[in-house]
């Protein structure tokens, strides 16, 4: 009987959509992960307000279809059919965590359907696993991690330990950081390595462990709670004192800002300055997002923007909703985003979105970002042939 | 590692067992009196640190220590009072389902009342900084912190043996019956010692917060390490938590000192496995009393199904087989998901109702069907027939490894030990990157073309799940279901009928497993993808709300339970913001209208022939 209802119910449910909007079905896990994704969500729909307000693209508007995805590859997958057959969308968006974006890529390929990947960091994303139909605009833990070898490089200091949450973004961050070095600084050391498990970090006992290897400085791609963790507990036991600390995501407001006093300072990161970027493009985001929400813009505030935009511009040069067309549109396609200008990489479809590399801060127990300089996405992208070897596809 | 790190690594652990103590402390007690399953025990202890750190703010770090302690125990109060007070009547478990509900409220209050940002606290003034120890820094606070769980030992042994409420609290864990008798008063008994074990979790999570943030993950990961310090230490048993606490903290650390930082995924379910299989009530519990064959209930005869409901559920098949000729394509992709679940929960509640062995971790074997699926179909290319084929083999094999351990075992401790072993084997899915694609999972799963529409999907899972539910229910009016019952009902009889008990039940733990192969086999290729989430501990407790939900002691129960749940989930995540307080709301609402589960509760309006 229940079923029977259920029945009824979702057939009641199911409404066409109208056909003269753009509709971008988009998924992610709003309450597993909620501070990176609230301002995620306001950045989208401040975009749609834009694009709308100035015509839509190609003639149509846009229309922002959104969904939690449970946290789960599959949930997520089920959410994703409900949006392509009953909501009819024309292309998926979102997805926040590495293993749900890599189903939601990989269904995306089944169905034949564009997935714009905004949030999830792993280089299997694009690469191994990479396909027709998938495209990623975060820059990916590669990139992050060739951003900040430049400067750990220069230090040369031989002794490394690193820290890392166990799970493919902590083990794909140290394997390349570990390989960019090494070509780098050639005879560099690796003294320690320490995986907690994500969210359960053992501060007192990682961070004693660390300083027991004597290392000359310390690589961690820790983020969330564990690094306020580690953070609190390396200061209190001196682990931090004349030794430079390299640490992925650490200069993301949504990272940072819940330290304020005990911002490390000195540490060298990946972030957004999002007060000091002074560019016309990012002004103009940063005035427009501040005024709509009355709030200040987050890192992922500009992801969950410039992905409204790429879906926009994608129709724009495509002039349909046509898959086949939005794909080639986007292979290649270069874009304005508050950072700058990026190309949609033909060859692994990843976006040449970068970051901002710096150092550390803090004034009036807020931290923020010093020395720091766009790393630009184009510049840290492994040799074609590389890639292609990734790729099987091609 | 030197002595010197010897030592400090020592010391680390004692801190970090100190804060395990006591919040395990709290849910001994609780259990021990209570005898409930408090899975928001968690949920208290997250409370405490979100009051402490917005309290700490307002009026200084040392007086909001105890005010948030006050606040949880006031929270705990009313969780009782209002909720749990309702449900001693009603089966064993129920309980568990509605502290469950209180999870999800809780965690969606906090999102609501401190909104998303992680909160990290004040340091404690006056331990802000290091003290040194053979010449090295360390934290004065976590000094503090070793020195408090003697101390809470100490004060909790001194009002359990020399005052007179621990008296009666003693009694009432000791035998309750006899309590209530010699005029106990157990309404005030029961709601007092939650209180007092919210208050030790507010404690506990108050004292926290100078070392770590406030966050809204804190309640499940806390929860299931509570729950293993309890059970290692024994049931009840407030010096064995403490003991288990040390011992659990000292592991971690020194697995963390000895450069094996990867075992801390999983090292407390190892140790936890290790001492119930050697010592199956804990290190200092007592085995439980056998019970009074006075209170000894019986739960009701599975009757075999009526003609009326045999109809109706040949009409239900007749509706499901014409569904994808009237639902949209998407209905046809939800009711996959519901027959898959459907089939899930089925397998349990052969585990459950007739045998009579909660599991806590019954994913396991959903996830080894699902994984062994996609490892044949994946690494050695074999067809998508002999990858489902291999599910349940693959589950079954799981599923009698761990049964044997399991069915040595009974009531809590059997379901902590599923639980254990649920979670050693998500830890090798999690981490054996070559064969299972480590956290990112396998991906590619997808049936050939012929059955790549979802239509043809869906009737392969139809006929498949009915066949699989047909064969489960065939079997509990076997001869081997009735003697798995009488096992149940009463071991002892049972023995002396000349049935091998523990074989009964291995046999079942077997092929509840093998089911929920199945049902992992058909979830993995109807999704493309899986990755380890599918035999984590939250697929666990999701069928156990299923069972729950639909009741436990009725044959078509689980069904409902799996179908309204994966609908609820749903249409909640899609519509409402705050979707989880939402499920918890309908799930709470459920339990109190329906304490027997909603089929069992429908039973019982029906008048008896």
């Amino acid at each position: 009987m229940k079923k029977l209802l259920l029945l009824l119910a979702s057939l009641t449910l199911a409404t066409p959509a109208p056909a003269q909007t753009v509709r971008i079905g988009e998924l992610n896990s709003y309450k597993v992960f909620p501070a990176f994704l609230d301002p995620y969500r306001k950045g989208m729909a401040l975009a749609v307000e834009e694009i709308n307000a100035a015509g839509g693209a190609a003639g149509r508007k846009l229309e922002l279809v959104t969904r939690d995805d449970g946290g789960t590859p599959g949930s997520a997958v089920r959410v994703a059919e409900e949006l392509i057959s009953r909501e009819k969308v024309d292309l998926l968006m979102g997805t926040f965590a590495s293993n749900v974006g890599l189903a939601v890529a990989n269904l995306a390929a089944q169905r034949k359907i564009l997935f714009l990947a905004s949030e999830p960091l792993t280089d299997k994303l694009v690469w191994q696993d990479g396909n027709r139909y998938t495209f990623r605009l975060r820059p990916s833990t590669y990139m992050q991690v060739a951003m900040l070898v430049p400067a750990a490089a220069k230090l040369k200091k031989k002794r490394w330990a690193i820290v890392y949450p166990n799970y493919e973004y902590g083990q794909s961050a140290t394997e390349s950081f570990k390989k960019l070095l090494a070509a780098a600084q050639p005879g560099v050391e690796f003294v320690a390595e320490q995986a907690p498990p994500l969210g359960k970090i053992d501060a007192g006992a990682v961070v004693q462990a660390i300083a027991d290897a004597k290392p000359d400085a310390i690589f961690s791609s820790l983020f969330a709670t564990d690094l306020q963790k580690f953070v609190r507990e390396g200061t209190t036991r001196g682990l931090f004192r004349a030794r430079p600390v390299f640490n992925l995501l650490a200069g993301e407001p949504e990272y940072l800002d819940p330290l304020k006093n005990e911002t490390p300072e000195g540490w060298w990161v990946t972030g957004y300055p999002w007060r000091q970027i002074d560019t016309p493009q990012h002004r103009k985001f940063r005035d427009a997002y501040m005024q709509r929400w009355k709030d200040y813009p987050r890192q992922g505030s500009v992801v969950g923007y410039a992905a409204v935009y790429a879906a926009a511009e994608a129709v724009r040069k495509a002039g349909s909703a046509d898959t086949e067309k939005l794909v080639d549109a986007l292979e290649g396609l270069p874009m304005q985003t508050p950072f700058g200008p990026i190309v949609w990489r033909a060859i692994d479809h990843q976006s040449t979105m970068g970051a901002y590399v710096g150092q550390l801060a803090k004034n009036d127990g807020q931290g923020f970002m010093v020395n720091w300089h766009y790393a630009d996405g184009a510049d840290y992208q492994p040799p074609d042939a590389v890639v292609r070897a990734l790729r099987k596809e091609r | 590692m030197s002595g010197a790190a010897v030592l400090l690594q020592f010391l680390n652990g004692l801190a970090g067992a100190s804060s395990l103590f006591l919040v395990a402390a709290g849910l001994s007690l609780i259990f021990g009196v209570t005898r409930i399953v408090n899975f928001a025990h968690g949920s208290l202890y997250m409370l405490g640190m979100y009051f402490a750190v917005w309290l700490a703010e307002r009026i200084g770090f040392w007086p909001a220590v105890p005010a948030a302690t006050l606040g949880v125990a006031g929270a705990g109060v009313l969780i009782e009072a209002m909720l749990l007070r309702r449900l001693y009547r009603a089966p064993e478990l129920l309980q568990l389902l509605a502290t469950f509900a209180v999870v999800l409220i809780v965690r969606d209050l906090a999102l609501w009342a401190w909104g998303p940002v992680d909160m990290l606290g004040p340091r404690a003034p006056g331990f802000a900084g290091a003290a040194t120890i053979i010449g090295r820094p360390f934290p004065q606070y976590d000094l503090l912190l070793i020195g408090m769980a003697p101390l809470v030992l100490a004060l909790l042994h001194f009002f359990l043996a020399r005052t007179r409420w621990g008296v009666l609290i003693r009694a009432a864990a000791e035998d309750r019956e006899m309590a209530g008798a010699l005029g106990v008063n157990q309404r005030w008994l029961f709601t007092a010692v939650f209180a007092l074990g919210a208050a030790l979790a507010g404690f506990g999570g108050a004292l926290a917060i100078p070392r770590e943030p406030a966050s809204l993950g804190v309640d499940l990961a806390l929860v299931a390490d509570a729950f293993v310090v309890v059970v290692v230490g024994g049931l009840g048993s407030i010096p064995g938590a403490f003991l288990a606490a040390l011992a659990i903290g000292e592991v971690k650390a020194f697995c963390t000192g000895l450069g094996y930082s990867k075992l801390t995924l999983v090292v407390e379910f190892i140790v936890m496995a290790v001492v119930l299989v050697l010592r199956p009530q804990g290190l200092l519990g007592r085995p439980e009393p056998a019970p009074r064959v006075a209170a000894l209930q019986s739960a009701p005869l599975l009757a075999p199904l009526s003609r009326p409901a045999r109809v109706a559920l040949a009409l239900l098949a007749a509706l499901l087989l014409a569904a994808p000729l009237v639902g949209d394509e998407y209905t046809v992709v939800l009711l996959t998901d519901l027959l898959v679940f459907a089939v899930f929960a089925a397998s349990l509640h052969l585990l459950m109702g007739p045998g009579g062995m909660a599991s806590f971790g019954h994913a396991a074997y959903f996830g080894l069907g699902a994984y062994g699926a996609g490892i044949v179909l994946l690494r050695f290319g074999a067809p998508m027939a002999l990858a489902l084929a291999i599910a349940p083999l693959a589950a079954g094999l799981g599923a009698a490894l761990f049964g044997w351990f399991c069915v040595r075992l009974s009531g809590v401790y059997l379901a902590m030990l599923t639980l254990a072993f649920a979670q050693i084997a998500w830890s090798v899915a999690f981490q054996w990157d070559e064969l299972t694609g480590g956290s990112n999972g396998l991906i590619g799963v997808w049936p050939p073309a012929w059955l790549a529409t979802k239509t043809a999907y869906y009737y392969l899972v139809l006929t498949l799940g009915i066949t699989a539910i047909g064969l489960l229910w065939r079997a509990i009016y076997s001869p081997f279901g009735y003697a798995l019952r009488a096992s149940r009902d009463s071991a002892l009889r049972a023995e002396a009928l000349g049935i091998n008990v523990r074989m009964q039940q291995w046999a079942a733990f077997t092929a509840a497993g093998c089911f929920a192969g199945v049902a992992g086999g058909l979830f993995a290729f109807s999704k493309g993808s899986i990755s380890p989430d599918v035999l984590s501990v939250p697929r666990s407790v999701d069928a156990l709300v299923m069972v729950l939900l639909g009741g436990v002691q009725t044959l078509t129960g689980p069904l409902w339970g799996a179908a309204l749940f994966t609908w609820l989930s749903d249409v909640a995540s899609r519509s409402i913001d705050y979707w989880r307080a939402a499920i918890g709301g309908v799930i709470l609402l459920l339990v109190l209208a329906f304490p027997q589960g909603i089929a069992g509760s429908l039973r019982r309006w029906r008048p008896s022939p």
